[in-house]
């Protein structure tokens, strides 16, 4: 398994969890916790993924992501999950 | 499992409070490029440099993408290149084709800076040692990315005060040559007292004798992160401030960890050391001066700065030991005055003197570091300014340097830009009184008595 985060900034609006869903399913990108909070009123979704299995590597997804984050006027961003787990756990 | 609010305060970290990693250091040893003819001691030097720091900068940019962090700088650290150089080089001007090398390879492989045009001179100077010093002014005007530093004292053997007065005329020279670019060529020199052999941070970089072959040393930012969480301990006691500061150093040095364990694996070199300083930029809220208001002070300098910044640094290394593996380099508040927006604007506000600088450098790393002054300061009170300083790390067991930029043409109510990280300083006033007697006595100051401390 390698775990990664998926996060998504922005404003609000139809169908962002179901595009990037879309394209994680496509690639073989297995989702293994959502979750989501309203920061100033800004929406902020985050996602645990393992992207182990995925058919592109990590720098494509990353690239992908960015492509579909400007389509819906957010901020997508995958990041390995070490940066997180060192700062946050002992 | 990582949950939404720690993933939302790291990135917030990043993208608002600007950390960052602010240097992956590559230590290289060049002892087995040591050859008595000259053009083949450049040529294994510089092949040695781009085939070993190859991928150093493509390995950097991989890893900002995957942890999305900036890693800001790559760098190259190399022998002194006195000890280097000592059997091929018959002149100065031998060196300064060294140093041409050294600047070529850095070039070659896209790094920012390469230090180790170096001397280590704290009991005594070889001959090799004298030229070397001699030909910084030279080679640090032919070379653009190239960082010299002079180590000229220590706990343990004194400070060689032949050297220092050398360096004080060296750093006017270097000053004269590089005076189209208000004398731009200081701010790649340093001068230290107890120079630690694994310093990722430049100018005063270099890879130490006792070093693997190689070896890579990260050193992390983030003055913006510390300030943003002692915000939140306004009003609190002192108590409730250390262990905030000792949490947020944990946190950011957690990140220098990690990324110089997968530099390391990804290079193939073995980690040495993260360097836990507190490396202020002219970015807004990237400051260590913002740090000390935001305790409480209405500018540094002000009374009571000497005490918040000893705290401070404490504080940061206590949070940082236990969250890396290995801990070293210079570890320590940065205060420069050009790299720190909030420092010029205590200078400016006349709340910032160098002596005050030179208090605070009792309590902190790493010394009197990125200052101007006029072009017109004697070659003996830079020399003198030098052994005060030296005479601080080497009674208090610390490490301690020198960057000092006398600017030609240049007088107190000036400012000197240099670009860059290197912002920009308003020259500060020098203390006008004679020192030439002092420092025109030759030999050394002996290393003090380590007992009967007061």
């Amino acid at each position: 398994m390698k775990k990664a985060i998926i996060t998504v900034v922005g404003k609000d609006c139809v169908g962002i969890i179901a595009k990037v869903c879309t394209y994680l399913a496509e690639h073989r990108i297995n989702i293994l916790d959502i979750s989501q909070t309203i920061v100033q009123g800004y929406f902020n979704m985050m996602m645990i993924t393992d992207i182990a299995g995925a058919d592109c590597d990590f720098i494509t997804i990353q690239s992908s992501l960015d492509v579909i984050g400007n389509e819906i006027g957010c901020i997508i961003r995958i990041q390995d999950e070490a940066i997180f787990d060192v700062m946050h756990r002992i | 499992m990582i949950n939404i609010f720690e993933v939302l305060e790291t990135n917030e970290m990043i993208q608002k409070e600007n950390l960052d990693v602010r240097t992956i250091t590559l230590g290289i040893s060049l002892l087995d490029c040591i050859d008595s003819d000259l053009n083949s001691l450049n040529q294994k030097i510089y092949d040695k440099i781009t085939t070993l720091a190859e991928n150093l900068v493509s390995v950097g940019a991989k890893i900002e993408k995957e942890y999305g962090i900036p890693v800001v700088n790559k760098r190259i650290s190399v022998t002194p290149i006195a000890l280097v150089g000592g059997a091929a080089c018959k002149t100065p001007e031998d060196f300064v084709t060294v140093a041409e090398t050294l600047d070529r390879a850095a070039k070659r492989v896209g790094v920012n800076f390469i230090g180790g045009y170096s001397a280590l001179v704290s009991k005594g100077m070889t001959k090799a040692d004298r030229m070397l010093i001699e030909s910084v002014p030279q080679a640090l005007s032919k070379t653009d990315v190239v960082c010299s530093s002079v180590n000229v004292g220590s706990t343990k053997t004194g400070i060689n005060m032949d050297a220092v007065k050398l360096i004080g005329e060296k750093i006017l020279e270097t000053a004269e040559l590089t005076k189209d670019m208000d004398s731009i060529g200081c701010a790649k020199f340093v001068v230290f007292c107890n120079a630690p052999d694994d310093n990722p941070f430049m100018a005063g970089a270099f890879h130490g004798v006792t070093e693997a072959d190689a070896v890579i040393n990260v050193g992390v930012s983030g003055p913006g992160v510390v300030l943003r969480a002692i915000e939140t301990a306004k009003g609190r006691d002192f108590e409730f401030l250390c262990e905030t500061i000792k949490k947020t150093a944990f946190k950011i040095t957690r990140v220098g960890q990690l990324v110089a364990k997968t530099a390391s694996e990804m290079l193939g070199i073995p980690f040495g050391i993260v360097d836990l300083s507190l490396a202020p930029t002219p970015a807004i809220g990237d400051s260590v001066a913002d740090i000390l208001k935001s305790m409480g002070l209405e500018y540094p300098g002000a009374p009571g700065t000497t005490a918040a910044l000893a705290m401070l640094n404490d504080q940061v290394k206590k949070g940082g030991v236990m969250a890396s593996s290995s801990v070293g380099g210079l570890s320590g508040a940065f205060i420069p005055v050009s790299e720190d927006q909030g420092m010029i604007d205590a200078v400016l506000a006349g709340s910032l003197t160098i002596e005050k600088l030179e208090a605070m450098t009792c309590v902190c790393s790493v010394g009197l570091d990125m200052i101007a002054i006029p072009g017109d300061t004697r070659a003996s009170s830079i020399s003198g300014i030098i052994a005060d300083e030296m005479a601080i790390g080497m009674i208090n067991q610390k490490t301690t340097a020198v960057r000092l930029i006398p600017v030609i043409g240049k007088g107190v109510g000036d400012t000197a830009e240099f670009g860059g990280l290197l912002g920009y300083a308003p020259i500060m006033s020098v203390n006008s009184f004679a020192c030439d007697d002092f420092v025109n006595r030759t030999g050394r100051i002996p290393a003090p008595v380590h007992s009967f401390k007061n």
